[in-house]
């Protein structure tokens, strides 16, 4: 396929890793942010083309799966509410609360709806003036101007029956809270190239020049992904501490201007949640004063209230790169895509279900041969 | 595939109801008239003219094949096909995959009360039509009406006999290594159309589904002497569910090489834009064959004679006897495996 078959061409690829192999001569760990970019990793088999003293740590880029345990919660309170018909993009649906998910509220009667586009919620909410429409608002930068754009046009609707549940986050102070660690072993970031087209890359200079690491911009194909890996290692090797775009096709240094200056006009920044993290200082989005009506939580009253992690689960540890998903002892065994314990399980981008998907052959084969 | 001019050729018979009622599925005058003037018109054959509680037919010598399925798709309507025709393909193609010949349908009707009769008339047409390319006939059948609200719009159920005509045993245990692995055509297409309609999708061209009997490539390899080890259709789940059921029951291993399955360009940008795997969607007039090695090319190539298995190429092979897997060499070389979908297939975020 045209603007497709180009990056993930075989022959390009090895010529590509070749070059990684002849100009690394020291163990490195490179973190991708994105849970995008883990996928095609481990789908395409990207980390196995590499020599084997770079390591890949698979960063906290999943929307999904970093959206805490209590919002899902509450995103089931609501959707549980009569009259209330409750919108979400598709692998929110799956994804296990404390009791239950979004997909079995449907099946108990549950008006529960997956659309694609935030602006169809708004649709919705006008096509359906006795209901109260709430839109499940997650994401990183790359998701939250659509939400905005719902927002604003719900606005100049005056739709009182739309609301939203959100979640958004951020990626640049992820960053900054991974890095200051103590016990960091990140030495050079890929940054995610879809949160930079929305947003540019000009946050990222202070955070390579503060922590001395290499940021290199980069996309989602095997051959981008590739070439971000060899030009932070010839950062690495050269002792540089640069920010880098190799997504130059999809990134500007500005980023998209008219989509931020939504973003500002909707949302204002608020400490956040993440899960299996903990809370990020000024690290998600709220709604702006003047979009409070729009604010689901408010609107239904939903008080918060602290929810434990499952005992088993490490995913917290793996969305901070501290283990392989392979390496907690419930992968494979008391979690799985049919029977998650945490979110990196259930979400296509999750680190846990890559490996799942992907890789569980690996360890298959490991015990076979021993 | 055109859809038939149906006002044309087959002018709706009932034309006082313009809406079917719970009284066309009550017993009485209606139901007969249902029955007679809307079924009974459109698959007449001298079996189902008998109009017995059941059909009786004689069959040839060998063993039989049975199988059922029930088709509730929705919308009922789309591009490349419909529940009807479907609902003819879906059982005969079940047939086809232990090697039969198919002979004989039942169908059974549920119907939403208020169901347009037009529609349901243009469904039953599209039945007939499917049915005679087939070469198969719908000898007994039953109708019910639900409440409205209880259904939606309508249901099919199909169930299907065919004849057995030749010695090879065409199933997951005669798979062994050096299998050749074989597709019938390109992937993804009847579920992307489906999707693409359902959630009013907009691509750049209509993806059409794949919908389509394959009873006849089938019978050609017969004919021509393959030696088929395993045939198996490729709906729910796809490829990828196929080869792991297969895997499963015949304890191998299987190696597919990614660059070899056949995907149309439209499928596979409508697949990366949800990110969906085009061997995770369901197909309709797809099935995989495993053919023993020294036959691929033969059987690729005979395939390829019929318009339905036009695109049939060799996609990898049976690598050992092993703990049941599937793997897939990626685009750039490496190697990962190929998992059943788990659950509905559901869009990502970003």
């Amino acid at each position: 396929m045209k603007f497709l078959d180009e990056y993930r061409d075989g022959e390009l690829a090895q010529q590509l890793a070749r070059e990684i192999h002849r100009i690394t001569t020291q163990p490195w760990n490179i973190m991708e942010v994105c849970g995008g970019q883990t996928h095609a990793i481990v789908k395409f088999g990207i980390d196995e083309l590499l020599p084997k003293q770079i390591t890949l740590i698979h960063g906290p880029g999943c929307p999904v799966c970093v959206t805490p345990l209590e919002m899902i919660d509450k995103a089931l309170e609501i959707a549980t509410q009569p009259g209330v018909i409750f919108t979400s993009f598709g692998d929110m649906l799956r994804v296990p609360g404390s009791t239950t998910d979004l997909l079995s509220v449907r099946a108990n009667g549950g008006d529960v709806r997956m659309i694609y586009s935030p602006l169809d919620a708004v649709k919705l909410a006008e096509q359906n003036p006795t209901k109260e429409v709430v839109f499940f608002g997650v994401g990183f930068e790359t998701t939250a101007p659509a939400t905005a754009m719902a927002v604003f046009q719900a606005a100049q609707k005056k739709l009182k029956n739309f609301s939203l549940l959100i979640s958004h986050v951020l990626v640049p102070p992820a960053i900054e809270a991974l890095m200051s660690s103590p016990n960091c072993r990140v030495q050079a970031f890929l940054a995610a190239g879809h949160v930079c087209a929305i947003m540019g890359y000009e946050e990222y200079p202070p955070l390579a020049a503060k922590y001395r690491v290499p940021i290199v911009v980069t996309g989602f194909e095997p051959m981008d992904i590739l070439q971000g890996i060899l030009m932070t290692i010839q950062q690495l090797e050269s002792s540089r501490a640069e920010v880098e775009n190799q997504y130059t096709r999809a990134v500007s240094r500005q980023g998209n201007q008219p989509a931020q200056r939504l973003v500002r006009e909707v949302f204002r920044i608020v400490p956040r949640k993440w899960r299996g993290v903990g809370e990020i200082p000024a690290s998600g989005l709220g709604l702006a004063e003047a979009y409070a009506a729009f604010d689901a939580e408010k609107k239904f009253g939903l008080a918060d209230h602290h929810v434990d992690e499952p005992a088993d689960c490490l995913s917290g540890q793996v969305l901070q790169g501290h283990i392989k998903p392979n390496q907690c002892p419930a992968f494979g065994g008391k979690c799985t895509p049919e029977h998650p314990l945490g979110a990196t399980m259930v979400s296509s981008e999750g680190a846990c279900a890559a490996y799942y998907r992907y890789r569980r052959h690996n360890a298959a084969e490991a015990l076979f041969t021993q | 595939m055109n859809t038939p001019d149906f006002n044309a050729s087959c002018p709706l018979p009932i034309q006082q109801y313009p809406h079917v009622l719970m009284a066309h599925g009550g017993g009485g005058k209606l139901m007969h008239q249902l029955l007679e003037n809307v079924f009974g018109k459109a698959f007449s054959n001298p079996i189902l003219d008998t109009r017995h509680d059941s059909a009786q037919f004689s069959v040839p010598p060998g063993k039989l094949a049975m199988t059922t399925d029930s088709y509730v798709v929705r919308p009922i309507f789309f591009p490349g096909g419909d529940i009807g025709s479907m609902a003819i393909h879906g059982t005969v193609n079940d047939l086809a995959m232990s090697g039969a010949r198919p002979l004989y349908l039942s169908c059974g009707f549920i119907i939403e009360e208020g169901l347009p009769m037009e529609t349901l008339w243009r469904v039953v047409c599209s039945m007939r039509d499917a049915a005679q390319r087939c070469g198969v006939q719908i000898v007994t059948g039953d109708t019910k009406v639900v409440d409205r609200g209880k259904g939606d719009s309508l249901y099919i159920n199909t169930t299907g006999i065919g004849v057995i005509e030749h010695s090879l045993n065409i199933a997951p245990q005669s798979v062994q290594p050096g299998d050749a692995v074989i597709v019938s055509g390109d992937l993804g297409r009847h579920g992307m159309a489906i999707m693409a309609v359902r959630e009013g999708l907009q691509f750049e061209s209509t993806i059409e589904s794949d919908s389509a009997p394959v009873h006849e490539p089938v019978r050609a390899l017969n004919e021509a002497g393959v030696e088929i080890h395993c045939l198996r259709d490729l709906t729910r789940g796809g490829l990828a569910s196929a080869l792991n059921e297969i895997a499963e029951a015949a304890g191998v291993k299987i190696a597919i090489e990614q660059k070899a399955v056949p995907v149309y360009e439209d499928v596979h940008a409508a697949c990366e834009m949800l990110g969906l795997d085009p061997l995770h969607v369901a197909n309709e007039g797809r099935f995989v064959a495993f053919v023993a090695a020294k036959d691929a090319e033969r059987a690729v190539q005979i395939l390829r004679g019929h318009e339905v298995s036009a695109d049939s190429a060799i996609i990898g092979k049976v690598v050992e006897i092993a703990a049941p897997l599937v793997t897939l060499r990626s685009a750039i070389g490496a190697s990962r495996i190929l998992d059943m979908p788990s659950g509905e297939q559901l869009p990502r975020i970003c």
